[in-house]
């Protein structure tokens, strides 16, 4: 068998079942990663739209799963191959986003938080309803990016979707905190997120700000989406738990802040598959969210978020 | 004379509007099942009258206290299941059945509320959404209490004596009963002190607070209060249709409860039962495009929301003041 590690080999007597242990864990452990980076990807793209907008945008939900039938369609109707897919993919659920925030958001001019979050949620349902109209209530499946033999790594037996999953997420990680940083539409947002009034006043235009943080909500989503479901099933409604649990590590690491969006992310993945392995599976999403009731009641304001 | 009467009459009305429109609203009900016999069509006006008690109780919730619940088939769920573990598995009666669940589900209420409440915004929206969700996978996973995924059946009608509530006619009667009866609770407590603190409270917290309404508190106890309202109505349900589905009681219907309260006017008890309606009939009636169900779903809550976000019937009413209002200032300056 391979992948024994030098040092558990070195174990004696009841060295098998130590090493039987610590591969289960190993392997509970980048289930977890896995899992994780997606609710990361998508919490990140809650915290964008609640940074600049102050609102939570339920729409990110069906961005998941507008970016696994754009993909869908990219590679089945189109007949693109898949690096050329996965990028028509994002930017048609980024293009998406920008639709629903131009249409759907800017012209209700009110700022009650109530109406503003029940509005997200009519606009879900709609997005929803259209996904449905187009691509039909069938399970569908999507091809991993790229072979699905399992390659074993650290004595874990790992899937390639896995390790493509998480490089991405790490470079979208990257790649996003460059452009918060680096570029001056990236200033700009944060300018927008630290003070609005204040942005206004230096002449920084709310509408073009509101526009990009929904793409970027859009692309990350999306992209989200078309990493997940290969793994998953792909279907007009696979996007509601996923994003209800991005959601959710969005606010156990402290809702609006990035980093916090990704411990969060982490977290509630690794617990996830740690509960699901030894405790029971049929009710990790149940575990998940107790957790997170829990953290809630400790620490109103998430793990890293600021009071 | 005549002008002083008429006065009189007009007074008399504007004095005993409420009571009246609940006297009206009792009459049509009366002679409803007189007018229309139809079976189907009874049956999903007893739906209404289900949906509209859970409606009420949120409402009060989310249009008294300003806070958001995306929890409430939650508590739908455990009425309507409680009842069912109460009758069927326990060997209970009914009635008393679905007082003691009722209680239960109040302290659950209780036992959630307490620490959850302290939550606001999104953070409260995903908690009561995280409950709603623990609720429903409890529902699907026990399969040796509640039935699992293939549901709950064999529950009985409820009776009086010999005389059951077993057809719909029957249940028409019981249903808008004590959904006349949740109606007149509402109204009454919305006028009290307590509900004009409460709408204080939904204005401004902190204004509400320096006014001298204990916030905290009453938060607790309107949640606990609609809490107890959608026990109530998932017990009714469980009696009324004999059979549950864990289907009935997940997320999107929590949502769409959200829906009803605001298509009826977040804060309006009487939208409450327009909103109820709407949403229970709007299915049927778009019946033919059972595909674009959620897409005309979504557009009308996202057109109210955007142009008349205090809801359709209170949205409407506000319209024709101002329009009256207009019309007397012009009249008075001409």
């Amino acid at each position: 068998m391979p992948g024994y590690l030098p040092h558990a080999r070195s174990q004696t007597s009841t060295g098998g079942q130590v090493v039987v242990m610590y591969q289960d864990l190993l392997q509970y452990i980048f289930s977890g990663l896995t899992s994780g980076a997606i609710y990361a990807l998508i919490a990140l793209g809650f915290c964008v739209v609640n940074n600049t907008m102050g609102i939570v945008n339920f729409v990110q939900v069906d961005f998941v799963s507008l970016g696994g039938m754009l993909m869908f369609s990219a590679l089945f109707t189109l007949g693109l191959p898949m690096v050329p897919g996965l990028l028509l993919a994002v930017a048609g659920v980024a293009v998406a986003a920008m639709v629903v925030e131009r249409f759907g958001l800017r012209p209700a001019r009110t700022d009650n938080h109530l109406v503003l979050i029940f509005l997200t949620i009519g606009l879900s349902i709609i997005l929803r309803g259209i996904i449905k109209l187009v691509w039909g209530k069938n399970r569908m499946a999507l091809p991993p990016l790229t072979s699905d033999a399992p390659v074993s790594l650290m004595g874990a037996s790992v899937l390639p979707q896995t390790l493509w999953i998480l490089a991405l997420t790490v470079i979208v990680i990257i790649a996003l905190s460059l452009f918060f940083h680096k570029t001056s539409l990236g200033l700009c947002m944060r300018a927008v997120a630290c003070n609005p009034a204040a942005a206004a006043i230096v002449g920084i235009s709310a509408g073009r700000i509101r526009l990009t943080s929904y793409a970027i909500a859009g692309a990350l989503g999306g992209l989200a989406g078309v990493l997940v479901t290969p793994i998953t099933t792909l279907s007009y409604d696979v996007g509601v738990l996923l994003g209800l649990k991005g959601f959710a590590a969005a606010i156990l690491g402290g809702f609006g802040s990035f980093p916090g969006a990704i411990v969060g992310g982490l977290g509630l993945g690794l617990l996830e598959s740690l509960s699901a392995g030894y405790l029971s599976s049929a009710y990790k999403d149940v575990v998940a969210f107790v957790v997170l009731l829990f953290v809630l009641c400790i620490r109103p304001r998430g793990l890293l978020g600021r009071k | 004379m005549s002008v002083g009467r008429r006065q009189q009459l007009l007074y008399f009305l504007a004095l005993h509007r409420t009571g009246l429109l609940v006297g009206l609203l009792a009459a049509a009900l009366l002679v409803y099942p007189c007018l229309q016999d139809n079976p189907y069509t009874l049956g999903l006006t007893n739906l209404i009258a289900i949906n509209a008690i859970v409606v009420l109780g949120l409402n009060l919730f989310i249009g008294y206290t300003g806070q958001i619940s995306l929890g409430h088939a939650g508590f739908f769920a455990l009425g309507a299941y409680g009842s069912a573990i109460a009758t069927v598995t326990a060997g209970l009666p009914p009635w008393p059945a679905i007082a003691l669940v009722a209680l239960l589900v109040g302290l659950i209420a209780l036992a959630v509320g307490i620490p959850v409440l302290r939550l606001t915004g999104h953070y409260l929206a995903m908690a009561t959404l995280g409950f709603n969700f623990v609720i429903h996978t409890v529902l699907l996973e026990w399969d040796e209490v509640t039935g699992g995924p293939s549901g709950f059946s064999g529950i009985p009608s409820l009776a009086v004596g010999q005389w059951a509530f077993d057809s719909e006619i029957r249940l028409h009667y019981l249903l808008w009963t004590v959904t006349l009866l949740c109606l007149l609770l509402s109204l009454n407590l919305v006028r009290s002190g307590v509900g004009r603190g409460l709408a204080a409270l939904a204005g401004d917290e902190t204004a509400a607070a320096a006014l001298g309404v204990d916030t905290r508190q009453a938060k607790i106890k309107v949640f606990v209060l609609s809490a107890v309202l959608a026990s109530l109505a998932g017990s009714l349900f469980a009696h009324s249709f004999g059979y549950l589905s864990p289907d009935s009681f997940g997320i999107f219907t929590s949502t769409d409860l959200v829906t009803m309260v605001v298509i009826g006017g977040m804060g309006s008890i009487w939208g409450s039962l327009f909103g109820a309606g709407l949403i229970t009939v709007l299915p049927e009636w778009v019946d033919l495009f059972e595909t674009y169900k959620d897409f005309v779903h979504g557009t009308i809550l996202v057109l109210v929301l955007m142009f008349l976000p205090q809801g359709l019937v209170s949205g409407l009413v506000d319209m024709i003041r101002i329009r009256i209002a207009l019309q007397r200032t012009k009249n008075a300056a001409a």
